[in-house]
């Protein structure tokens, strides 16, 4: 085991009030200068030319501060967060929270793309247009596939597109109405099951077989002249890859079906394996986390979609194109068969414009030594993780992962009764954070762990030292972890159960609304 | 003032120790004893009782005589209160029922008792789902999933809802085996009803526990769905269970919950239906039947639904089962199979394989079979 210390770690509680709260009538920051009077004459009544309709009769609510103090509430509060650039965020399994380039931020905040508008004219925008025209290149050559739509705005957005893609193409062949079903795994995202049905298709998942692999038989059983596709993760959530896609797509290509591939998640495989190969006619690699955007509350998302030639006609629109003759870069309207707009304007250009980056200062050899990196970091923590008291990775047992792993504490919460909510409160202790899992817990106590390239052997070795202190303190002392946290800015809650009552709680006044005269009150 | 009711076997698990299966009537009680089988009841019942101590001055234990619990509150300083009499000299199955009914006439805020499946029973027969209720293991045969895994949990799960620390509440099956044929070497449990017991999210082995909302609305989802695809015409065989029931109020039907019910075009056409009964009503129309796992261990057919028979089954017709599941449910089996145990070996075998679950509204599970 890695000989890593401890972080004696204690956070910032600074008991910060809503800024509501800290409001006081006439406090106020800097007083804006009255414009001359030239200029207030050469403006006239600017308020007049805002229909009555559209202007305000009262102020806006907002808090009376000084200017400091605003900057106080806000650092103060920032030093209550526990953010990817803070702590070793191993934690976050399926979501690849890698180091995000420093630099790359000074291209997106750069006027040059930070100024422009998504309703310019094509002719002043030739140089992001040539950016998103290159990073599609890029990705055909990741994929194999033939043509990429940056139009979806995240992972699930981009299943969702998938499935209206193969909707379309079943109406084309006239076969859309007896196809109404697609396959996925249980290990798969979830959303890989949950989008599609929102364009009306049914959910078939299958479950793993006696090893824990996608179960090739189970396939068998699913497939029929009803399955329109295949939507599968792999790997899977759990960090097995699955050694008979092939035989997957064949099997759903055998029937007539289409195959999807989820690939927001794509770093234990850049360079290593290609959708083309697996046998898929679709695929979205999530800008935002595998090609070094950053994400979840922090940024942006953008699901980078690639199809086929034969699927290219039914890409949703503008694409960008190159028209040699002219030598100009211009949004492509001419799609056949398109499913039409799935958002405003052509993409998320922030996100576009750091995996552009990213991938040029790494190329092609970089990308394939990220997958490298981030397998043997995943398997250095794996076989390291496994001699912990209390833990284990069930499914495929004495198999390697690639670049996650879903690890369950069932035998610790047995010996002890130490949950894994409870060391997840508890790991918030030593300075870092982890994730479970997605609903339902196949895996008993589960938690997920993805470290990624970006972190060191010592930073490995650290959160290793965590989790054995945490096992050790639940044999020991376990009412140390069943308190927990002790150092955080947040505490336990000892009575969920409101929460677990839907008709007791509501995150928004709007949601509030939403949720009573919808659900439990008629509207 | 708080009122915790205490029912305690004095012979549960009696007949274990010596190789019986099972200490279900006096002869068989005798029996154990003259093999020198000793009660570890009241231990068990005292170690339960322990995790309650902090609670010891806000509360009163209702409970009856001797061995039936006095003891054991008196052991843990509890204040008592015996609300009935045994009617024997040795406590009986008779005398459970009798102060379970007692104990729900005055309120008890939490029913506690130590035993095993026939204790659940009688437990069952006297207050149904009404009142709330933990079991601290101590029979011989445990199938319900009335218990905690261990005494010391029983009492902190009971301690927690007092509490209200814990608020949540679930059905939990009582199942029970044939005693009779169980000494006999075959296994033929059966669902005899529901228990409300607190929401158990630390305290059971290994599984992952649904919160009842998450829970009820799965099995409406599933109820929705079953009935959005039910063809007219056809005969719809709807087994036991909570899912299946979500499908016959989703119908607006009168049920049984513990029985096979039929239904046609959306209306009850027979109920609680015995095996004779259902190969008249089939007779030679289209007919479907719907199961659920019952029990625990993934069983589709042969626990609690035993008039669901081979012939029934048969004349159905494999392609015609709809089996429903929540994937809660699915997932507490941790990879392993759906199992069929009809009697017939060759049915068995027929039903093996691959099936699909119906786990949501246009979601369904390709899961395996074995036998």
């Amino acid at each position: 085991m890695g000989d890593g210390k401890i972080r004696n770690f204690h956070q910032a509680r600074w008991e910060e009030p809503i800024i509501y709260e800290l409001s006081h009538p006439g406090e106020r920051g800097i007083l804006v200068p009255q414009a001359e009077a030239e200029v207030k004459s050469a403006a006239g009544n600017v308020l007049e030319t805002i229909p009555a309709a559209m202007r305000r009769s009262k102020p806006p609510n907002l808090p009376e501060m000084a200017q400091e103090r605003v900057l106080q509430h806000y650092l103060r509060l920032s030093q209550e967060t526990l953010g990817r650039d803070l702590n070793v965020d191993v934690g976050q399994g399926t979501c690849t929270m890698k180091y995000n380039p420093a630099v790359n931020e000074r291209f997106v905040t750069s006027t040059k793309i930070a100024d422009l508008h998504p309703l310019q004219d094509e002719s002043t925008v030739q140089g992001v247009l040539e950016i998103v025209y290159r990073l599609d290149l890029f990705m055909r050559e990741l994929s194999g596939l033939d043509r990429f739509s940056f139009q979806p705005g995240g992972g699930s957005h981009a299943i969702y597109t998938m499935a209206s893609m193969v909707q379309a193409y079943f109406e084309l062949r006239g076969e859309a109405n007896k196809r109404d079903e697609i396959i996925t795994t249980l290990f798969s995202h979830p959303s890989d099951a949950a989008a599609p049905r929102v364009k009306g298709y049914k959910a078939i998942i299958l479950y793993p077989d006696r090893n824990g692999f996608p179960d090739v038989e189970a396939l068998k059983a699913a497939v029929s002249d009803r399955t329109a596709a295949l939507f599968i993760t792999n790997p899977e959530d759990t960090g097995i890859f699955n050694p008979r896609i092939k035989a997957f797509t064949d099997i759903v290509h055998g029937v007539g079906g289409l195959c999807c591939y989820d690939q927001a998640n794509a770093n234990g495989i850049l360079g290593i394996t290609r959708a083309k190969e697996q046998g898929f006619d679709m695929t979205f690699f999530n800008l935002h986390k595998t090609f070094a955007s950053p994400h979840g509350s922090g940024g942006p998302a953008s699901g980078a979609l690639g199809v086929t030639e034969e699927l290219s006609k039914f890409l949703p629109v503008p694409l960008v194109g190159y028209d040699d003759r002219s030598s100009r870069y211009y949004l492509d309207y001419d799609v056949p068969h398109t499913i039409g707009k799935i958002k405003d304007f052509y993409g998320v250009i922030p996100a576009i414009v750091r995996a552009y980056a990213w991938i040029r200062s790494l190329g092609p050899e970089g990308l394939r030594e990220v997958a490298r990196v981030a397998v043997l970091n995943n398997n250095y923590l794996f076989r390291n993780a496994l001699k912990i008291r209390g833990l284990s990775a069930p499914f495929a047992e004495g198999k390697h992962r690639l670049e996650q792993v879903r690890y369950s504490w069932e035998r610790l919460t047995q010996d002890t009764g130490v949950s894994t909510t409870d060391v997840q409160r508890r790991i918030a202790d030593f300075g870092t954070h982890y994730w479970l899992c997605h609903e339902p817990w196949v895996v008993p106590e589960p938690f997920t762990l993805e470290p990624t390239e970006s972190y060191s052997k010592e930073e490995l070795d650290e959160y290793i030292a965590a989790l054995k202190q945490i096992s050790s303190e639940a044999y020991e002392s376990p009412d140390i972890v069943k308190r927990a946290p002790h150092n955080s800015t947040i505490g336990k809650m000892e009575d969920h159960s409101y929460f677990e009552a839907p008709e007791k709680w509501a995150l928004t006044w709007r949601g509030y609304h939403k949720k009573y005269k919808g659900y439990f009150e008629p509207r | 003032m708080c009122k915790i009711g205490l029912i305690v076997n004095p012979v549960a698990g009696l007949g274990g120790r010596v190789g019986l299966k099972g200490t279900d009537g006096r002869e068989v009680v005798e029996k154990a004893r003259k093999l020198g089988a000793k009660s570890e009841v009241p231990a068990r019942t005292v170690r339960a009782i322990w995790k309650l101590e902090h609670l010891r001055d806000q509360c009163v234990v209702l409970t009856y005589p001797k061995t039936m619990g006095e003891q054991e509150v008196a052991e843990c300083g509890f204040r008592v209160s015996l609300v009935g009499h045994l009617a024997g000299k040795e406590s009986t199955a008779g005398d459970t029922k009798a102060a379970a009914k007692e104990m729900l006439k005055r309120g008890v805020n939490i029913l506690v008792f130590s035993g095993g499946d026939g204790t659940a029973r009688d437990i069952y027969e006297s207050v149904g789902t009404e009142i709330v209720v933990v079991g601290i293991p101590a029979g011989v045969k445990m199938h319900s999933g009335v218990f905690a895994s261990t005494p010391e949990k029983a009492g902190e799960l009971a301690a927690r809802y007092l509490e209200g620390k814990e608020r949540g509440v679930v059905e939990a099956e009582v199942m029970d085996i044939d005693e009779d044929a169980f000494r006999e070497g075959e296994v033929q449990a059966r669902l005899y009803g529901y228990l409300t017991v607190p929401l158990d999210r630390q305290l059971v082995q290994g599984k992952k526990v649904a919160t009842p909302p998450s829970e009820h609305a799965a099995q409406q989802a599933i109820a929705a769905y079953v009935v959005d695809v039910m063809e007219s015409g056809v005969l719809y065989l709807v087994g036991p269970g909570t899912t299946t029931r979500a499908i016959m109020k989703e119908l607006g039907v009168p049920y049984t919950l513990l029985g096979v019910d039929a239904v046609r075009d959306g209306k009850l056409v027979g109920k609680d239906l015995a095996e004779r009964d259902l190969l008249k009503l089939l007779g030679s129309g289209p007919a479907k039947l719907v199961v659920s796992p019952i029990g625990g261990q993934g069983h589709i057919f042969g626990r609690g639904n035993q008039q669901l028979s081979p012939k029934v089954i048969r004349r159905v017709g494999r392609e015609n089962i709809i089996v429903v599941a929540t994937q809660g449910k699915l997932s507490s089996l941790h990879g392993k199979p759906l199992l069929v145990d009809t009697g017939d070996g060759a049915l068995d075998q027929a039903l093996s394989g691959y099936i699909r679950v119906m786990t949501g509204y246009r979601e369904e599970v390709i899961h395996r079979v074995e036998c």
